[in-house]
């Protein structure tokens, strides 16, 4: 398969990253180049297998010592005290406390 | 070293200031420490010097040096992820993982060096310049975790946490010739880890010896209700366990691992090692492991759809680079194009790709089922064999500079490695004598689902008979 340049810049758009036409191009070959590694995946059938979607054994030996089943890691909904709004407003690069600011984004 | 300090041979003050001298001497040719933090490091040093004092007693790293990669956030130490777009940043809060290393005593030195959001095999992705390998100046460490099994291997901390997401423990450990333990996924919290591949990632100990592996590993692990992928399961003593004798064990030999890519000389010491646990009373057991060899592509697919999710958060809004824009959309893109290296950006593109409109099944979902294929392996070679054993790299540490104009060859040095990243199974490299041209060599032991102890059982032994240096 081929990717082509503009293949490339809808996924730089997806991907919200503004690429130099240099880099435009070294992206399109790696990816090119990386999918057809990626591509032997399509040897296998996979027509019967279910998809990965939880880590860890549901049951066995080695998850005996689980004090409850790994598929239900709810806890309490309780209210817990956060006072933290300053010290992660303190990290913005542009803060108006209590707000982030940001470009215009609505005009009128 | 604990018994110095309580027979105040030494105290935590003069051993912090000892480890910060010898830091300031050889960190400039190994670069692999990023930042320091002396004010934290001996305020718990008074502490730890006071308690002795008082003769109260003390938790089990009271006093030890320890070094974190600095992916993991440490409250009011600067954390970059290796990259220009945290440059500024410094967390409110610990990560689980640090927060229990300081309750217990540990010394918090500082940040280590690192591929940009842990993505790399080689440490040459760090915006902040590469790691050099103790062992050898003109080679990589391995990469992620390059600075922290860096500053291990050298003797500029006791022991350090790194993370691995495909190898990034055990590769690192491999090359610089360190114990490195992964351990199972959901082992130890995952809160305040910055993500790279949320169901990849986990924490783990670099050390010198496998006692310390055992030690750090038992204050870490354990259950955190800030993670909810955090597995409420008991801790065992990992170091009482690590005893227990080797007689009847099986050992799994999968012959995926010894195929054509291998270097002989890795391949003759990872043999010996072999030969050598079974001296120690284990039985090796020929495996076959059928979908090995899909492993790479599957994991560059699954991580990299991950990390494109993940690093959406770094947009110049709440923290970090901004570079400003007309619009915001122009401030995003503008911010995230200076911020972000090229692997960085490459492997958000890859899994962008990955995961857009009309690729979805075809990359994502498929990956998805082979790495289910990829555990299945796992799980039946575990129901004849107590412990897997492979080479952890298929070749010692390569010069900086060797593989970096080629991504997918630098991917394969991970072959080894993330099988059992995908399979969330615990996996430890040990050191396995050298080359002959004096580079480490890594033998990496896979053990099942919460299988720790039977991995540190193998190690010790392993260790205790010479193994390390054979």
């Amino acid at each position: 398969m081929k990717i082509t340049r503009e293949e490339v810049l809808r996924v730089a758009q997806l991907a919200h990253l503004e690429l130099s036409p240099e880099e435009v191009e070294m992206y399109r070959g790696q990816l090119d180049e990386i999918l057809a590694y990626i591509g032997k995946l399509e040897q296998l059938d996979v027509s019967n297998v279910e998809p990965m979607t939880q880590l860890l054994p549901g049951t066995g030996a080695d998850v005996a010592n689980l004090h409850t089943p790994l598929d239900s890691a709810l806890r309490d909904d309780v209210v817990r005290p956060c006072d933290v709004a300053n010290l992660v407003l303190a990290q913005a690069p542009d803060a108006a406390k209590p707000f982030f600011r940001v470009p215009k984004v609505i005009d009128r | 070293m604990r018994e110095a300090l309580t027979t105040k041979q030494l105290s935590a003050r003069e051993l912090t200031k000892a480890f910060y001298e010898r830091i300031d001497h050889e960190n400039p040719k190994l670069n692999a420490y990023l930042a320091l933090s002396p004010e934290r490091a001996y305020a718990q040093a008074d502490r730890v010097d006071a308690a002795i004092a008082k003769g109260d007693p003390l938790p089990p790293l009271a006093g030890i040096p320890v070094a974190l990669k600095d992916v993991l956030s440490t409250a009011g130490v600067r954390t970059t992820c290796g990259s220009k777009i945290l440059e500024t940043y410094t967390p409110p809060y610990d990560a689980t993982a640090v927060a229990r290393l300081d309750a217990a005593g540990a010394i918090l030195l500082g940040k280590t060096n690192c591929d940009e959001f842990a993505m790399g095999s080689s440490n040459e992705n760090s915006a902040y310049g590469p790691v050099r390998n103790p062992v050898s100046l003109d080679r990589v460490p391995g990469g992620s975790s390059g600075g922290s099994a860096a500053v291990v291997a050298a003797g500029l901390a006791v022991a350090s946490l790194g993370t691995d997401t495909g190898g990034s423990i055990r590769q690192p450990g491999a090359f610089c010739g360190i114990p490195a333990l992964m351990p199972t996924y959901g082992r130890v919290s995952r809160y305040g880890l910055i993500a790279f591949a949320s169901s990849l990632d986990r924490i783990g100990p670099f050390t010198t010896n496998i006692a310390d592996s055992a030690s750090v590993l038992s204050v870490i692990a354990g259950h955190d209700a800030a993670d909810s992928t955090c597995a409420p399961a008991s801790v065992p003593n990992y170091s009482s366990e690590m005893h227990r004798p080797l007689a009847g064990l099986k050992i799994g030999v999968p012959a995926e691992y010894f195929g054509p890519g291998l270097d002989p000389e890795v391949r003759s010491k990872i043999e010996s090692g072999i030969g050598l646990l079974e001296k120690l009373g284990c039985k090796p057991v020929a495996i076959r492991m059928a979908h090995t060899d899909y492993a790479i592509a599957t994991y560059y697919i699954v991580a990299t759809a991950e990390a494109s999710s993940n690093l959406a958060r770094y947009d110049g809004v709440r923290y970090g680079l901004r570079v400003s824009g007309n619009t915001l959309m122009d401030m995003y893109r503008k911010t995230r194009e200076q911020g972000f290296g090229p692997e960085v950006k490459r492997r958000i593109m890859l899994g962008t790709y990955a995961l857009s409109a009309g690729y979805y099944d075809a990359y994502y979902l498929r990956a998805q089922k082979v790495r289910a294929l990829i555990a299945r392996d796992f799980s039946q070679a575990f129901e004849q064999v107590d412990a897997i054993i492979t080479p952890t790299t298929p070749t010692a540490a390569f010069k900086l500079g060797e593989k970096t104009s080629d991504p997918l060859q630098m991917y394969l040095a991970d072959i080894y490695t993330v099988t059992g990243s995908l399979a969330g199974i615990p996996g430890m490299s040990v050191p396995c004598g050298q080359t002959n041209a004096g580079l480490p060599v890594g033998m990496q032991i896979f053990g099942s689902h919460f299988g720790e102890a039977r991995i540190l059982q193998l190690a010790h032994s392993f260790e205790a008979a010479g193994g390390f240096t054979m």
